[in-house]
């Protein structure tokens, strides 16, 4: 039985399914929402149908997934190595509601495209609600068309503040200023020498610098939102100009009524099951070769779990891990010349893309004593430093144990990689989550469907796939 | 399609998720937290940090950014650690 699993259906594991498809292969594409696209493609949720799943011109972006099987609201939660493969623990229905379905697929090839979420940076206030992640500001706004606030600061770094910012004027927010911690994202827009340049995104992205140009949007550099004040919800916001190091310069403060703050300071990867499948990963992205294979027999990986590049990267990668596991589990597959070439190009724009926009230490002094650190177990900054100094921390399970910090219901995802900061330990290991997904115990104990298992007899390369 | 919020009823589309049904009402924050009985609502707004958490028909810890609404559904703030009902 030739089976390749893919999770997630953004630009990466869409590809994957599409690429894998067009083989000859099964494909089963698992994704927590209802319709394709991931965050990037995010669609209107009160649209009906959806715009990936209905039969287009073929080799367009949207073309219909031939022979993909999507599995939709579906969460899996957990992944287990099998003979000859891995087998896929999912929960089917309602997010987090008791009615959902169980199901186990296994498969001896699985692509995982699980992408990455909007890394947040403590400050005092950032508690409050009002205060959300882009990434939030602009699933409300594409999913559900609905502004998170009236007067809405977005703040943090890189290009991808620009389409929230525009997101949120759509939506109907009134979007008071831009803040970028770094300096200004509109250079190399404009530079057709710039490391930058040549990014086919850059043309949307010079069109969302235009937007905000033209409704008068201050877009500021070196500046961030460093404090969040109300009492039930944000009421106003200090903004203050930043030193290289990302220290605020004393006398930058400036206050500005807002009800909401959407902030992102790049990326983290969604990277648990590849953990769970015991991929080797490197400063907390997966380890890949040529053909997108990781150290994991029969795993593969692609978009931004493997590193943060955009839609374009994501959908080439998608496209070599496709092809990847095809042949990985006996089909006949040319090497995909033309994605790989396109796999390259993204990389080189990544690696531009991660160095103009780092995260400086001098948010640590953005900090108060009383700052929450940990959201879900409500850990202030001297709570953390108390626990690190008293006890001996040498990486992410000790700081949890002995601080609390990742112990709560987001298992450290929002914390995890700024405690660790803080603390000067390897953060890596908040993302090994044997439980992917917080299930209930009544769903734990439930019995499964395995469908068609695959035979341990048949298989894949256990070389992997070399091209 | 309606739901009740706090005993409230509301007219939804289908394919609102709770938190947009919220938010559309100008509702910012829907549950408290267990130490400091501090104000929560919507945070990462696609399922990671599990802030958002309401009670939908008795069932607590439900992800208000990820729940789909359905006719009828009973939505309720949550406060501190709640268990089902």
């Amino acid at each position: 039985m030739r089976r390749v699993v893919v999770i997630g259906a953004g630009p990466a594991g869409m590809a994957a399914a599409r690429e894998a498809a067009a083989h000859g292969v099964e494909v089963v594409l698992i994704d927590a929402a209802a319709k394709l696209g991931g965050q990037y493609h995010r669609q209107d949720a009160l649209e009906p149908g959806d715009r990936f799943g209905s039969p287009v011109a073929p080799g367009s972006a949207e073309a219909a997934l031939p022979e993909v099987e999507h599995v939709a609201d579906a969460t899996v939660w957990a992944i287990e190595p099998i003979d000859g493969g891995h087998r896929v623990h999912l929960r089917i229905g309602p997010a987090d509601g008791p009615s959902r379905q169980g199901r186990a697929v296994e498969a001896r090839a699985i692509v995982l495209a699980t992408g990455a979420y909007d890394r947040a940076l403590p400050f005092p206030g950032w508690d409050l609600p009002g205060v959300v992640t882009v990434g939030a500001a602009q699933a409300l706004a594409k999913g559900q068309g609905v502004a998170v606030g009236d007067r809405v600061v977005v703040g943090g770094t890189g290009p991808f503040l620009l389409p929230a910012a525009v997101s949120l004027i759509r939506a109907g927010a009134r979007v008071v200023e831009v803040a970028e911690a770094n300096a200004a994202v509109t250079g190399w827009l404009t530079s057709p020498r710039g490391a930058l340049a040549g990014w086919s995104k850059s043309g949307e992205l010079a069109r969302y610098a235009a937007a905000l140009v033209r409704r008068r949007v201050p877009y500021r550099s070196r500046t961030a939102v460093v404090e969040a004040h109300g009492s039930e919800v944000v009421e106003s916001v200090t903004l203050a100009r930043l030193d290289a190091r990302w220290t605020p310069i004393p006398g930058s403060e400036r206050r500005v009524q807002a009800d909401a703050v959407a902030v992102g300071f790049g990326f983290t990867p969604q990277s648990e099951l590849a953990l769970a499948t015991r991929c080797r990963v490197s400063d907390g992205f997966v380890v890949v070769d040529a053909a997108q294979g990781t150290t994991a027999p029969g795993v593969f990986a692609a978009g931004e779990l493997t590193g943060i590049g955009g839609a374009d990267l994501a959908a080439a990668e998608g496209a070599v891990a496709g092809a990847a596991a095809a042949k990985y589990v006996g089909a006949a597959v040319e090497p995909p010349l033309r994605a790989m070439a396109r796999v390259r190009s993204g990389r080189r724009f990544a690696a531009a893309l991660a160095a103009a926009y780092p995260v400086r230490a001098g948010w640590h002094d953005w900090l108060r004593d009383d700052t929450i650190v940990c959201r879900c177990e409500e850990i202030t900054k001297a709570a953390l430093f108390r626990a690190v100094d008293d006890r001996d921390v040498g990486a992410a399970r000790s700081l949890k144990l002995v601080s609390g910090v990742g112990l709560g219901l987001c298992q450290g995802r929002v914390c995890g990689q700024n405690a660790a900061e803080l603390a000067g330990v390897d953060g890596t290991g908040f993302a090994k989550r044997p439980i992917a997904s917080p299930v209930r115990l009544a769903e734990l104990a439930e019995e499964e469907p395995i469908e068609s298992p695959i035979d341990a007899e048949e298989s894949g390369s256990p070389l992997g796939v070399e091209y | 399609m309606r739901v009740r919020f706090e005993g409230e009823e509301i007219e939804v589309e289908a394919g609102q998720t709770v938190a947009g049904v919220l938010l559309s009402k100008g509702i910012r924050s829907w549950r408290t937290t267990r130490g400091a009985d501090r104000p929560r609502g919507l945070f990462c707004g696609i399922g990671v940090c599990f802030d958002c958490l309401v009670r939908v028909n008795g069932v607590p810890d439900v992800r208000a950014c990820q729940r789909v609404v359905a006719d009828g559904d009973d939505i309720r703030t949550q406060t501190g650690v709640e268990l089902p009902s």
